[in-house]
């Protein structure tokens, strides 16, 4: 009788969380919440270099 | 808004890139030993540090934690610097992580071959060294979130939330897996027992896969792939989506490891219904990272950097499709416990993680020392001898796998079982053989690699620190209206910390505490009885020497098993097993039942066995154990071990940790007359002695009185 309990328990609280993933997903998806979410990818590409002549003084100063 | 300058620091980077060629090379090494040693078991099995059972858990110790481990920490320190753009929090933390991480991975390939262990599954680590892993890893975690905090970039890029779920899933795994109890400085026992402790063990066991070798490498993809590739990833979208989906249901899959076992049904279902559903969440990252290439696959022609991370990706996915298969019960039935496992990590572990090391290495270090990669040909070279090299293991480990798994199963008309154990064993020979020259192959390229590196690191010079700049973060931020929720937490360490925690914790939760609850789960059995002192010392020998490496201890109910090996094993009979000896490989045979019924064998044969077991069976590949008729027993942990057994709740009588040596005196004496009997003349005070009263033990218990007295309320 206990085994079966926790299985009940076990699987509303598994289909809670899963439902509560899919409703979260759906509401972003109508609110167009993903619109922008291509920008992080790019800018990624372009954060290691700093400015040419910027580099330049900075270990210009520290040498 | 003020542009700041500041410097990354670089060193950290290059001295984890150092430690990742180097225990990679030695990791690599002991597994070749390994699987040579299966090849050659008389010559290379030197005992006992050498023998296979404790260099085995060297090996996946080795390339789990200290190669791919270091290579996680390589990668984490290069791009989350340049992902926030800030040096890191605290270059003393920094460096205590660094040389904490080497210290622990030294203890480690110390007491290994020591026979130090605890027989869990890449958990073999004894006590302190957990609690110095712990510690380690929270200073690591702090130096993290530190850097976060203190982050001049404010949205966190997918592979930030790869790296803070693989710190906090990591650090839950460890700290409760690592439950377990100090017998002396450096022996344990586990908290947990039988099913309960085989279910926490694979809990952590996969999830050390999920979490150890998948996320923060997914993370790593993340990073470099866009960067060698100089391309966006295929779908930010997809990267939000398959992140939470991976870490929810990833959790859960730990069961996979224990079908058909004595692990109570439900939770074999539910861990095969989320390692199924665990294919949809790992091809979203395979496709994402593949579909990054779009449009660009001549630059893979050309760039070798690019092919080291194609197949790499290209392996995740075969992995991660067969994964969900051999969750599968009916593909379960066929594959557990044969070499068709080994094929599957290894397609993960040379594959997915080794391939995307070698190509951050080939990326990373010409960048952090001002320089171009020494030689492409030869990192082409590598590339080729590499992937032929995964080959050549991978496919005769299949083809050995679903052949001696086959053997198993076949029974002659008469109903008889066709192939004795040992015949399934001396057929795989010419496929191990085959399995080490592509581990070898697999080596020599990395060995190609640690020469280019040495050559391209020669002809640069480290940039320590290196400039960078970008305006401050602004301290107030202005909400956008209609933003996604999801920025909210992109924005936030330490909420998106509790979030991940908790969405890992449910699963865990709901798997593991019923089962310790809920009695109806473990069936007590009347006539099952605790170890006698010198059974139990017995099988601490046994777990010394790494005997479940090769040989499990649970009995499936399948007619092909219960012929062979006996009743099926119930979960009521590993109730005192702490820690449980399951195991997951059988190289030898089962020995649940090893001193039951058919499979009983006389002291005398196990005697001449374990001195030299190609004497008595011909053809085997097992090591000899004879080290164990000369050591002998050391009967002074016998009170502390009855002791912690008391603790933990094994119904020893009152004060009987005051009467076990002499009980075990008496055992130990009864034994060696028989032996007497057969001309063999050794001392009662000898290893062997209790080995052969544990295994003489196995199985036997539930045989007295017919499993009378199953309750089940």
């Amino acid at each position: 009788m206990q085994v079966v309990s926790v299985l009940i328990i076990l699987i509303a609280v598994s289909i809670l969380v899963a439902g509560g993933f899919l409703v979260a997903f759906i509401w972003s998806v109508k609110k167009g919440q993903f619109d922008d979410d291509y920008t992080p990818s790019v800018r990624m590409l372009f954060d290691d270099t700093p400015a040419p002549d910027e580099e330049s003084s900075v270990k210009s100063k520290q040498s | 808004m003020q542009l700041e300058k500041f410097q990354y620091d670089n060193r950290i980077v290059r001295n984890f890139a150092y430690a990742t060629i180097l225990w990679g090379v030695v990791g690599m090494l002991v597994g070749l030993w390994a699987a040579l040693e299966l090849v050659f078991p008389k010559v290379l099995n030197v005992q006992p540090w050498f023998n296979f059972g404790r260099i085995r858990p060297l090996h996946t110790n080795a390339v789990i934690f200290a190669f791919v481990g270091n290579g996680i920490f390589m990668g984490y320190y290069y791009s989350l610097q340049r992902l926030l753009k800030t040096r890191m929090a605290s270059d003393i933390l920094s460096r205590i992580h660094f040389w904490g991480w080497q210290l622990i991975i030294v203890a480690a390939a110390i007491t290994l071959p020591l026979g130090i262990t605890t027989s869990k599954e890449y958990a073999e680590l004894e006590w302190p060294i957990d609690i110095a892993i712990a510690v380690i890893w929270v200073i690591f975690g702090w130096n993290m979130f530190a850097t976060i905090l203190k982050r001049r970039e404010r949205h966190l890029y997918v592979a930030i939330w790869f790296y803070i779920a693989t710190f906090v899933t990591v650090a839950v795994l460890h700290i409760v897996n690592s439950f377990e109890l100090p017998v002396t400085f450096l022996k344990s026992y586990s908290w947990y027992a039988g099913v309960q402790d085989a279910l926490v063990q694979w809990w952590y066991g996969h999830n050390a896969v999920a979490f150890f070798l998948t996320t923060p490498y997914l993370g790593l993809m993340y990073y470099f792939l866009p960067k060698a590739a100089n391309r966006p990833v295929f779908s930010y979208k997809l990267s939000i989506i398959h992140f939470w989906a991976l870490i929810f249901i990833y959790i859960w899959a730990g069961p996979h490891h224990l079908l058909y076992s004595a692990l109570p049904n439900w939770a074999q279902s539910l861990g095969i219904v989320f390692s199924f559903t665990l294919i949809f969440p790992s091809w979203g990252g395979m496709i994402n990272g593949l579909l990054t290439l779009r449009g660009a696959w001549d630059k893979v022609r050309e760039d070798v950097i690019l092919k080291f991370m194609v197949v790499a990706v290209t392996a995740y996915g075969m992995a991660t499709f067969e994964g969900p298969m051999l969750s599968l019960k009916t593909i379960n039935a066929i594959s557990h416990f044969t070499d068709w496992t080994i094929a599957h990590v290894h397609v993960g572990g040379l594959g997915w993680n080794g391939m995307l090391t070698f190509g951050i290495l080939y990326w990373l270090i010409p960048k952090i020392f001002k320089t171009e990669l020494y030689s492409r040909k030869l990192a082409n070279a590598h590339f080729w001898i590499a992937t032929l090299g995964i080959l050549f293991y991978a496919i005769p480990m299949y083809w050995a796998g679903f052949t001696q798994a086959s053997m198993w199963k076949q029974f002659t008309e008469s109903g008889q079982l066709k192939y004795p154990f040992l015949e399934t064993v001396t057929y795989l020979k010419p496929f191990y053989a085959t399995r080490s020259f592509g581990g070898a192959l697999y080596l020599v390229g990395a060995l190609l690699m640690v020469y280019n590196i040495y050559k391209t690191v020669r002809q640069g010079k480290l940039v320590a620190n290196e400039d960078a700049e970008a305006p401050a973060l602004e301290k107030t931020y202005q909400q956008h209206n209609g933003e996604h929720w999801h920025r909210w937490l992109e924005r936030k360490p330490v909420p998106f910390l509790v979030a991940t925690l908790i969405v890992i914790l449910i699963g865990g939760v709901i798997e593991m505490v019923p089962t310790f609850l809920v009695k109806s789960n473990v069936p007590t059995i009347a006539s099952v009885k605790p170890y006698t002192p010198l059974e139990l010392q017995g099988r601490d020998i046994y777990v010394r020497e790494g005997c479940y490496t090769c040989h499990s201890q649970m009995i499936r109910p399948f007619r092909s098993e219960t012929e062979r090996y006996g009743e099926y094993s119930k979960a009521g009979e590993f109730v005192y097993d702490h820690p449980f000896q399951w195991g997951s490989k059988r190289t030898g045979p089962d020995l649940a039942r090893e001193g039951a019924g058919n499979n009983r064998k006389t002291n005398t044969w196990h005697f001449n066995h374990l001195d030299d077991p190609q004497a008595i069976s011909t053809g085997s590949i097992m090591p000899s154990y004879s080290f164990l008729i000369d050591n002998v027993l050391d009967t002074s942990t016998t009170r502390a071990k009855i002791r912690a057994m008391q603790t933990l709740g094994v119904p020893y009588e009152k004060g009987y940790e005051d009467k076990a040596n002499r009980d075990l005196a008496i055992q130990a004496s009864q034994i060696a007359a028989t032996l007497h009997n057969d001309s063999i003349m050794v001392p009662s005070n000898r290893e062997i002695i209790a080995v052969i009263a544990y295994l003489q033990r196995l199985g036997t218990d539930i045989g007295k009185n017919k499993i009378a007295g199953t309750s089940n309320k």
